[in-house]
């Protein structure tokens, strides 16, 4: 038998949930398919953090429409999904580094962008006071924070099949086409036909993109993160670092995550992940360079997400090039984690009205399609 | 031995010193393999020989002639040529066969050719109200301390209780070490007998029989044994009652130290994290490795010998290390002497027999494997059974999602102690197999190391190019 909808998401990473939630709100009846289950792959298991700070120009739209998304993130899906806002903290090694944030923190204020501030060495003591002596500055962004991933993808989940999406988990999206006036989705567990469909298929998304003839550059990617046993309170925002791969943030419960982009040896096809132990020993002496205070602490597991990743390093969202009615949300290369929110919004209102207000140019599909491929105007 | 006295590379990687460790370790450098097998513990023997070289308890009548068994194969491992690290421990093997070890506070990543994982098996949870007071220890905690150090409960009220092999053979050894056991509560269920009875025959004829016997006798001897279907710890801040039921009645009595058994389970952590397929043996109540006649796994180049691939006992464990060996050095040197492995396979044939008859036996309670209400299930975390339960019953269908609602298994012993609970536990709400279920997706490391231990892994030539610049 086949289903129908008005839309099929394909993906139940927090992207599609996000975007099955809003379109629900809008009163569409969305189905949302997922091969594992909601929050499984990158979703679920990323460090959780909830940043504005440092983002591509591109991308800051989205992020300042999604931090206001975050701050009534329970009214939103019933759950405070973990959400603690202690900023995040950008710190400079070296004079020379500070002297380039101090650039990029004058460009955003020219480009109308001010939630990027300057710390000198007192300002980031007083924030950071276990960071090392060595660094000279920062940069903040108060409104920043983390939250707990599964929890909240799964919060989307649930709020959005109480707003009446359906969401099909352990079905694999096999192919699509069109039929007739709407797109047939072949699944595992048989055809979906909907006028509309998002693509949110994150590692997998490069795959539904060739098949609409939109071949992309989409590289799976597997960021590595490790947590140590539980420690004194001794560090409140988040850390990161520009120079050095280093994300680093202590839970509520004393637990300390450490991140910041190493990468292990994806294999996603059979959903798993080869850590790369030498690749976290450079963090692990990142951290003892850093932390001092961290040198005791113990590692009590380390694991990857998979997710995808683009070579300009920005997602991939908007409308397809080649095919009416199909939009495009995936490649968030590691940091989307805090777009969630405002890009299921976005994606929605595409969906819904065709446009959006929320500046997304530079995100498009086509700026990786040869140009003859390319639509005159995208 | 330092961690960076390691060669890089060696042919076989041998993970745990027990009976199958020992044994393959033994088999594979005599065979002129580069062999190196790791163990975490002071001194080789694992569980079963802990201690093998060095207890204290000289009369070998305590121990017995099954514990003694272990001095021949540890002097075979020494004489073979295999070089044997103790106080090294394994925290990571990966599906390319790299091994992650720490010793004496420094880490190393070495790569093997093959591995033979020999990490035995550890005791089941005992999930009861109070098992985390103090004054309460597994038997095999008490095993420890009496083959390491020779010491036993003395002076104080001491209750052994639960099911299986061990707990009688440990109630032997502590008695005859002059120890002081006031209780003996078995907590095998009664009607056990009709599914194992069956197997009867086979076990007769095997060795466990005489053995067996002659075990339950002597213990019925000298302790006073009540058969128990119900058991929990009280006291606020430490152990003061052990309260059971028996013949329909509860039963109140104070005691000091409380040593719990229920069997042993195959200790999977390592395997799962290097990607192994598993399933679930019903009988055993338990994940096993999936593996042949060699003890190879689903992962090239991987075996699990010993209890790690299905509980069998220490005399199999060791047949089990000789086949896996055998096949290790075929692969890698087809003209290298080995010994015939018919007559092993006859051993381990003869060795097996009669072990369904003692699965089935001692198989433990249900209720005394899924728990209710307040009892912990999660040490780590202190996540109980109501919130296992009522996360199930509201839509939570595996241990990973129950991890990210509750965390438990997040804590250092990585699911050791709660992991086969929480499965059975989801099981039984979900009304579906712990099969079906699963387990946890383990995480390296699979043992705690310190920020300090991985930073001191040497560094790659393209990260100390990078910090020349």
């Amino acid at each position: 038998m086949t289903r129908t909808a008005d839309v099929v998401v394909i993906g139940g990473g927090i992207h599609g949930c996000s975007t099955a939630l809003h379109l629900a709100l809008r009163g569409l009846k969305p189905i949302l398919v997922e091969k594992d289950y909601a929050g499984r792959h990158a979703s679920g298991v990323n460090a959780g953090g909830v940043r504005q700070l440092a983002r591509h120009v591109a991308e800051i739209p989205l992020s300042i429409a999604s931090m206001a998304l975050w701050e009534r993130i329970e009214e939103l899906v019933g759950d405070d999904c973990g959400f603690a806002s202690h900023g995040t903290v950008l710190v400079a090694e070296s004079e020379e580094e500070l002297a380039g944030f101090r650039a990029r923190v004058e460009d955003l204020r020219l480009k109308g962008f001010t939630h990027e501030e300057l710390l000198d060495r007192r300002e980031l003591k007083e924030l950071v006071p276990a960071v090392s002596d060595h660094c000279p500055g920062g940069v903040v962004s108060r409104r920043d924070g983390a939250a707990d991933p599964f929890r909240t993808t799964q919060a989307f989940r649930r709020r959005a099949v109480e707003k009446g999406a359906e969401i099909i988990e352990g079905v694999r999206v096999s192919g699509l086409a069109r039929s007739g006036s709407a797109w047939r989705v072949e699944t595992s567990d048989g055809p979906i036909e909907a006028p509309k469909v998002v693509n949110a298929a994150g590692a997998w998304a490069d795959r539904i993109a060739a098949q609409l003839g939109e071949p992309v550059p989409l590289e799976v990617i597997a960021p590595m993160l490790m947590v140590t046993s539980r420690l004194p309170e001794f560090i409140a925002p988040v850390v990161i670092l520009r120079s050095r791969k280093l994300s680093f943030k202590q839970l509520g419960n004393g637990t300390v995550v450490i991140g910041g982009g190493h990468l292990a040896e994806p294999h996603r096809d059979e959903n798993r992940t080869v850590l790369d132990w030498p690749k976290l020993a450079i963090s692990a002496r990142t951290v003892w360079e850093l932390f001092p205070v961290m040198r005791e602490a113990t590692i009590v597991r380390a694991w990857a997400g998979i997710e995808a990743s683009m070579p300009d390093e920005i997602p991939v969202v908007g409308l397809s090039t080649t095919s009416e009615g199909v939009f495009h949300q995936f490649g968030f290369c590691g940091h989307g984690f805090q777009l969630g929110p405002a890009t299921g919004a976005v994606m929605a209102e595409l969906v819904a009205t065709g446009s959006t207000n929320t500046p997304i140019d530079g995100l498009g599909i086509a700026r990786f399609l040869p140009d003859r491929a390319r639509p005159a105007r995208s | 031995m330092n961690a960076a006295d390691l060669a890089s590379t060696y042919d076989l990687v041998v993970i745990g010193g027990g009976p199958a460790g020992l044994a393959a370790a033994a088999v594979a450098a005599r065979a002129g393999l580069s062999t190196v097998l790791f163990d975490e513990n002071p001194g080789v023997g694992g569980q079963i020989y802990r201690a093998i070289a060095s207890t204290p308890l000289k009369d070998r009548a305590i121990l017995g002639d099954d514990y003694w068994a272990g001095e021949a194969l540890a002097a075979e491992a020494g004489a073979s040529g295999a070089l044997i690290v103790t106080g090294a421990t394994v925290w990571s093997l990966d599906p390319g066969l790299g091994v992650g070890v720490s010793i004496a506070g420094a880490a190393r990543l070495i790569q093997a050719r093959r591995i033979i994982i020999a990490t035995g098996s550890l005791e089941r949870p005992f999930p009861i109200d109070g098992w985390t007071l103090p004054g309460v220890m597994t038997a095999g905690a008490a095993q420890t301390a009496l083959k390491a150090q020779g010491l036993v409960p003395d002076g104080c009220t001491t209750v052994l209780a639960g099911t299986g092999p061990l707990l009688w053979l440990l109630a032997a050894q502590i008695v005859r070490a002059g120890g002081k056991l006031d209780m003996l509560l078995d907590a095998t269920p009664g009607a056990n007998w009709q599914r194992a009875a069956i197997h009867l025959p086979d076990f007769v004829l095997s060795p466990y029989f005489s053995k067996g016997m002659s075990l339950l006798q002597e213990v019925r001897g000298r302790v006073p044994v009540v058969r128990v279907d119900g058991l929990k710890a009280v006291g606020e801040d430490r152990l003061r009652e052990v309260v059971y039921r028996a013949k329909g009645r509860e039963h109140r009595l104070a005691a000091d130290l409380l040593l719990l058994h229920q069997g042993v389970v195959p200790n999977v952590n390592l395997a799962l994290a290097a990607g192994v397929t598993h399933r679930w043996n019903e009988r055993q109540l338990c994940f096993e490795p999936v593996v042949d006649a060699d003890f190879a796994t689903s992962v090239p180049g991987i075996a699990v010998a010993g209890d790690g691939a299905g509980i069998a006992g220490g005399a199999v464990a060791a047949e089990r290390g000789r086949l896996a060996a055998i096949a290790a050095v075929r692969a890698l040197d087809p003209s290298a002497r080995v010994p015939d492995a018919q007559p092993i396979r006859q051993r381990l044939q003869r060795e097996e027999r009669g072990r369904a008859f003692l699965d089935w036996l001692y198989r433990p309670h249900d209720a005394l494997r899924r728990p209710n209400g307040d009892t912990l299930v999660c040490r780590c975390e202190e996540v109980t059974a109501r919130q296992v339960r009522d996360t199930a019953r509201l839509g939570c269908e595996g241990p990973n999602q129950m991890k990210a609602f509750l965390r438990c298994g997040m804590g250092p012993c990585q699911g050791r102690l709660c992991g086969l609970t929480v499965t059975e536990l989801i099981a039984a709400e979900r009304g579906t197999t712990p099969e079906a279920v699963g387990y946890y997706r383990l995480r390296p490391p699979v043992k705690p190391i310190t920020l300090g231990e991985l930073a001191s892994l040497p560094k790659s030539e393209a990260e100390r190019k990078a910090v020349e610049r």
